[in-house]
């Protein structure tokens, strides 16, 4: 059984980010004067203060910038080890995520590995995770 | 003198771990200390600064809030001044510096209290209940169970280690130096008891690769008050001045993930660049250690080494022990003494440079030092001098 993960609070910047998984898609806020990304997202352009914002789908896949190899159970029954990963995303610059690598051994995470989205999906929060792609 | 701000009293609670101690009655144990030190009385303190104030939603973390020292202390005040929106824990200090400087106060009260360890004994009235939603900066990364710092910590500590070849070996420096500091600090004794070997370090279980058990600071009880007075208000005090020479603070994003190297790497030359003072005289670090890989990036930040030669610094031990070139956390650090949250090392600053650490006071006579506090994306740094 797996341990349910703290749900984040959905509200109006972050709902596309969270559930966007359900159409298989990974939304990160653009903005549609300068084009540059916002994330953690917001309801106007960090680079240029524009309110012509709105969540786009972005590849999916990128390069793991570092990773940490997690032992300490931070809640009870939860499994350990665990990979967090900050995954830099392609064509999306200066925007990182704080991530799982999933679906392999622990000891096969390297920096620089490319990885693509997969969605966890729980109670219609749709988690992204990350799983090598080579 | 008179645009100038000075530390004068400082003061520590008993540090433990689940100390019986109700936290309000720590902060009156450390402002009596530091106060008898300044020679001053609580009538005579006319602000009271703290970070983070008081933590409603998670009260172990910061259970005592200005408005009750004001109250319970018989303080008149002019200004008070908390909360977690300040580049870091000594930004508290540095604010009451501005204060004194601008002439609204004359004498600020500093504190920062702690009860992480009691809390844990009585979730009842001090742990929140179990998040199981999540807002605000903790919604990036809890979801991924990167529920503590350490796990952020680490992360930059990986890329430490993937980029510049950071050790173990290298990295264990920061809790051996501290532990081998806390066995002289007669406020360390329930933090440490005995010296951390690098035998006892390497062998140590994994909390967050590369950070191990020992590379994380341990909750624990106490309260710690740093007094600020004003350059004109000098004669009313009865003690050695210590001069804030210089202060710094960065805050980029409150996005740990977002950003490549903690705030510090931008802290670091500020402060410099506010004083005549060079790294080369420094005559002591304090440098937070919440996670040992901290104190590395303010060596690195600071100038005491290059970028990515934090590690070769620190290696051996011989650098930053007591007798060497630039010694480090020298009341133990928050490894060795106890998670104080920061105010610790402007504390130990002090204490070190008035000639007063008993056992463990360096060698010579020290009349520069810097204290640091923070991590990830917020950094406050502290230059203090003995004039
Ligand atoms: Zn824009």
């Amino acid at each position: 059984m797996r341990l349910p993960r703290p749900r984040p609070k959905l509200d109006q910047e972050n709902s596309a980010f969270w559930t966007g998984g359900a159409e298989g898609k990974l939304r990160i806020v653009r903005c549609g004067d300068c084009g540059n990304y916002t994330h953690p997202p917001r309801i106007l352009c960090r680079h240029c203060q524009s309110e012509n914002v709105s969540a786009e789908p972005v590849a999916g896949t990128g390069v793991i910038d570092t990773f940490t190899v997690n032992h300490q159970p931070w809640a009870k029954d939860l499994p350990v080890p665990y990979v967090i990963a900050r995954v830099a995303l392609d064509g999306v610059p200066g925007v990182y995520l704080t991530t799982n690598i999933v679906n392999c051994p622990v000891e096969a995470v390297g920096f620089g590995d490319p990885v693509r989205v997969v969605f966890e999906e729980q109670d219609g929060v749709f988690y992204p995770l990350f799983e090598k792609a080579d | 003198m008179a645009r100038e701000a000075y530390i004068t009293g400082v003061g520590q609670s008993e540090v433990g771990v689940r100390l019986p101690r109700h936290p309000l009655l720590l902060t009156l144990d450390a402002a009596k200390e530091a106060i008898a030190e300044a020679g001053l009385t609580f009538e005579q303190i006319d602000g009271v600064f703290s970070f983070p104030g008081k933590s409603h939603g998670y009260l172990a973390f910061s259970p005592v809030g200005t408005d009750e020292v004001i109250e319970a202390l018989g303080i008149k005040s002019k200004w008070q001044m908390g909360g977690l929106e300040q580049p870091a824990q000594l930004s508290a200090i540095g604010m009451a510096a501005w204060a004194v400087k601008e002439g609204i106060c004359r004498h600020v009260l500093c504190y920062r209290t702690v009860y992480e360890a009691g809390g844990m004994a009585d979730p009842a009235t001090y742990m929140p209940a179990r998040p199981d939603t999540v807002s605000g900066a903790s919604q990036w990364t809890s979801p991924f169970w990167a529920t503590s710092a350490a796990c952020w910590t680490a992360q930059y500590a990986a890329r430490h280690v993937h980029k510049y070849g950071l050790t173990r070996e290298q990295l264990g420096q920061i809790a051996i130096n501290g532990s081998k500091n806390a066995m002289l600090n007669p406020n360390a004794r329930a933090i440490t008891k005995e010296e951390l070997t690098l035998d006892k370090y390497m062998s140590a279980r994994m909390i967050s690769t590369p950070l191990c058990l020992y590379d994380c600071d341990r909750f624990s009880d106490a309260s710690t008050v740093v007094i600020v007075s004003a350059g004109d208000a000098l004669d009313e005090i009865r003690c050695e001045p210590i001069r804030i020479a210089a202060m710094s603070g960065s805050v980029d994003r409150y996005s740990w993930d977002q950003v490549e190297w903690p705030a510090a790497y931008d802290a670091g030359p500020d402060l410099w660049a506010r004083t005549d003072y060079t790294a080369a005289d420094v005559d002591t670090a304090q440098f937070y250690d919440g996670f040992a890989f901290l104190p590395i990036t303010w060596l690195e930040a600071l100038g005491f080494c290059g970028k990515g030669e934090g590690g070769r610094f620190i290696e051996g031990g011989t650098r930053i022990a007591r007798d060497g070139e630039l010694p480090l956390n020298t009341a133990g650090g928050q490894l060795g003494a106890g998670r104080l949250h920061g105010f610790g090392f402007a504390h130990e600053a002090v204490t070190q440079l008035r000639g007063k650490a008993g056992a463990r006071q360096i060698p010579g006579d020290p009349r520069v030092a810097v204290a640091t506090s923070g991590g990830g994306p917020l950094a406050a740094a502290l230059l203090l001098a003995k004039d």
